[in-house]
């Protein structure tokens, strides 16, 4: 009853409720009989359609009357059993957020121990379990192939899940942590401190040829030099990346952002910032420990092939 | 209070009184009835009521053969299994029971009120047991307006505990029907009932006693829809029950021996035996009432009457309005039969029946929902293919395992990626992740529509095709 400012309003409310209820109940006694000359009866309700055809009043049975007391002892009984007159909370203190959390006390009660199991073993264990991983495998569809796919292979700017290769490290307590609190991965706008349009291109050039594509040699060699004062301090002088600060590897043939040579230019042109929401806010530490087994068993499976 | 009391000294001087605008029930006392239509009715009692209270224990593949399995929503009848998605066919049956009742209505009249209607059969079965417990017709009458004495008390316990008896029985059936009945039948004996099955079996079982036992008529006469809308149906070829009044008229007693022509009198000797027999109370002499559900008791008891005299039979029978006008013994059915009323009903029954059963016939054991990933459009491959993702729902409702293998056509080299065969358990929905890879060389840009087969590996004939759509850039 949060909604009223004064305790008044409760009290006018009740005695609307009441008032009507008793309403109700005189005016059906008032309507249950009528008050006739001896020997008159109520034979039509006097209503004449197309010329002729008239309508009886047949009587209702009874009992059907008894129905409609009915419906006032048993509004009597509600009001008295549940929340409805004012402030007053009832005699079973129902409330819609006593239910929710009664449901929820059920669901953990009921589910509950299934995750204890789980989290009573360690993730490498819980990986080869059949029964986690179509749990895990519910979990994920409903929690992160949003983003990551239903099959886990990611898309732009989404990482594929089973290509063994991590932004962050693939062990299980590295996976637990990305999941619970999230990731934000930043490469910076670099347009600028590359230098100009040629140079950008340059350096793109570089990194094809760190990552085994066709590149052009000449624009490679120039680009060398910008990568490895610029790039290098999170990528790394030889472009291997570095998982501390989820800066990718350059050398091998997965690219979240694109491949190509427009799409490495775009890169460091406008930089690129990636988030992984934090799941620890709203999941808790059961399901959270199924994913993670899930997803580190998705990684031990070798991709599927090309 | 002064006011009031000064009203009914006002209305007394005017000599009016307050008359109850409701009705009170009177009591039916109706009389046993013996002839070949209340041999239908006690054979289509018992037809009903072996199914009713029969079929939940019928086992069928080591399970129960009817079991409506709400919690799972799996359906099972006999070697068929619904689920959900197959809605339609209860829709059509729905459909199929309506236009029924419409063109037995329109033939013959109310005849499911009169010889299958639960409430008919129920009000009939504890009739039988009153009548066994209390007596006919005139012993219940005594019975009850006399005083309370010990024999009235021990009768009426009788008569209330085997009701009682019966309507929790008809309750306990009911929930067989949605919980396993073994299963039940353990938790009734070990006092272990859930809230809900206890609520229904006790609802049920009151509604039956209520309905059966103390309602009858009443619920015919002001509850039932059906008793109401089904005059729409009647025309002046319906086959109702019927007075022949040209025949029973002037009625009145008479000596066996008599000849009622020369007393000017008709057939009818006014014994009201089809009064006393009427399970709703009326006199179906005074032509064909509202009331009335078709069950023919009048028809057994008066023919009973008239072997007595030894006068013909028919005096109340099934005929046709137009038969009573044109004063015929018997109604011309065949003629009467083909009317566009009944030939409408026939026709559009027998259209919903034939596509009810040819889609019963050719329903899959296999169905099959894509959905695309919505996330994202397309990811390129490290070899450079595009390539999108597809979640399959594969729903076995066969109760075996099948193996499915899938595959796509609509562009040209379409690859599928996904551990072929896909196994999925006896009556479950498995979901399995699909990619599907494509050269985009060859391929303009935008997107294409793509046709997934999922084909059962060892039974081809089964098989579904589902249309979606692939996304090139």
């Amino acid at each position: 009853m949060s909604d009223f400012t004064s305790e008044g309003w409760g009290l006018y409310v009740a005695l609307i409720a009441l008032v009507s209820i008793v309403g109700c109940g005189v005016f059906l006694k008032s309507c249950s009989t009528k008050r006739a000359a001896p020997g008159e009866q109520v034979d039509t309700t006097g209503h004449t359609w197309d010329e002729d055809l008239t309508e009886w009043n047949n009587p209702l049975p009874r009992w059907w009357m008894w129905l409609f007391y009915l419906t006032i002892v048993f509004s009597l009984g509600y009001l008295v059993l549940y929340p409805g007159l004012g402030t007053y909370e009832g005699y079973f203190k129902w409330s819609s957020r006593g239910q929710y959390e009664g449901e929820q006390a059920h669901a953990k009660a009921t589910y509950g121990p299934v995750f204890e199991k789980y989290l009573a073993q360690d993730i490498k264990t819980v990986a080869a379990d059949p029964q986690a991983r179509a749990m895990g495998q519910r979990l994920f569809l409903n929690y992160c192939s949003q983003c990551h796919g239903s099959d886990a292979g990611g898309a732009r700017g989404y990482p594929s899940l089973r290509d063994r290769d991590w932004l962050y490290g693939g062990t299980p307590e590295i996976i637990k942590a990305s999941i619970s609190g999230g990731r934000t991965g930043t490469m910076p706008p670099l347009g600028a401190t590359v230098g100009s349009d040629e140079d950008v291109k340059d350096t793109a050039h570089y990194v094809l040829k760190l990552a085994g594509r066709t590149y052009d040699s000449l624009r490679a060699y120039r680009g060398e030099a910008k990568f490895k004062t610029i790039c290098a301090a999170c990528h790394g002088p030889e472009g291997k990346g570095n998982q501390q600060i989820g800066a990718p590897n350059l050398t091998d043939e997965i690219w979240l952002h694109g491949g190509s040579e427009s799409f490495i230019v775009e890169t460091i042109t406008k930089g690129r910032k990636s988030l992984m929401p934090q799941h620890g806010v709203f999941l808790d530490e059961g399901k959270i420990h199924l994913l993670t087994a899930y997803v580190y068993g998705l990684s031990m499976t070798p991709d599927k092939p090309q | 209070m002064k006011k009031s009391a000064a009203n009914v000294k006002l209305a007394a001087v005017r000599n009016e009184v307050d008359t109850a605008l409701y009705e009170v029930r009177k009591k039916i006392y109706t009389r046993a009835v013996h002839g070949w239509f209340a041999g239908w009715r006690i054979a289509l009692v018992v037809l009903t009521q072996l199914i009713y209270y029969g079929l939940p224990w019928i086992t069928w593949n080591g399970r129960q053969a009817v079991l409506f399995d709400l919690g799972a929503r799996k359906f099972y009848i006999f070697g068929a299994v619904f689920w959900p998605q197959d809605f339609i066919f209860l829709a059509a049956l729905l459909v199929i029971s309506a236009l029924s009742l419409f063109l037995f209505t329109a033939v013959a009249g109310r005849l499911f009120c009169g010889y299958a209607c639960p409430q008919t059969v129920y009000t009939e079965i504890f009739m039988w047991i009153e009548r066994w417990v209390e007596g006919d017709r005139l012993q219940r009458m005594r019975l009850d307006r006399g005083g309370i004495g010990v024999r009235k008390l021990a009768l009426k316990t009788t008569k209330h505990a085997l009701w009682i008896a019966l309507a929790l029985w008809t309750g306990f059936t009911f929930v067989g029907y949605f919980t396993p009945v073994d299963v039940l039948a353990g938790e009734v004996v070990h006092w272990k009932l859930g809230p809900w099955e206890t609520f229904w079996i006790l609802f049920y079982g009151f509604a039956t006693y209520g309905n059966a036992g103390w309602m009858r008529e009443q619920v015919c006469k002001y509850m039932c829809p059906y008793a109401r809308f089904q005059s729409v149906m009647f025309d002046q070829d319906t086959l109702v029950i019927t007075y022949d009044e040209a025949r029973g008229e002037p009625r009145g007693g008479r000596s066996r021996s008599a000849d009622p022509r020369k007393s000017g009198l008709g057939d009818c000797v006014d014994c009201a035996i089809c009064v006393q027999v009427c399970p709703t109370g009326i006199d179906i002499r005074q032509g064909l009432q509202y009331e009335c559900i078709g069950c023919a008791a009048c028809i057994d008891g008066c023919n009973q009457v008239m072997d007595k005299m030894g006068y013909a039979h028919g005096l109340i029978r099934y005929s046709t309005a137009k038969a009573m006008q044109r004063r015929e013994v018997e109604p011309r059915l065949l003629k009467s039969f083909f009317r566009p009323r009944v030939l409408v009903y026939s026709a559009l029954l027998g259209v919903i029946v034939a596509a009810f059963s040819i889609g019963l016939a050719l329903r899959s054991p296999l169905k099959v929902d894509v959905i695309r990933d919505r996330g994202a459009l397309v990811r390129e491959t490290r070899a450079g293919l595009v390539e999108n993702v597809y979640r399959l729902q594969l729903m076995n409702t066969d109760e075996r395992p099948h193996r499915y293998r899938i595959s796509a056509t609509g562009l040209e080299g379409i690859a599928v990626v996904v551990e072929q065969p896909v196994q999925v358990p006896a009556a479950t929905t498995q979901g399995v992740a699909v990619a599907l890879r494509v050269d985009p060389a060859g391929v303009a840009a935008g997107s294409h529509k793509i046709v997934f087969h999922v084909e059962d590996v060892d039974d081809p004939a089964v098989r579904s095709d589902e249309k979606s759509r692939f996304f090139v850039r």
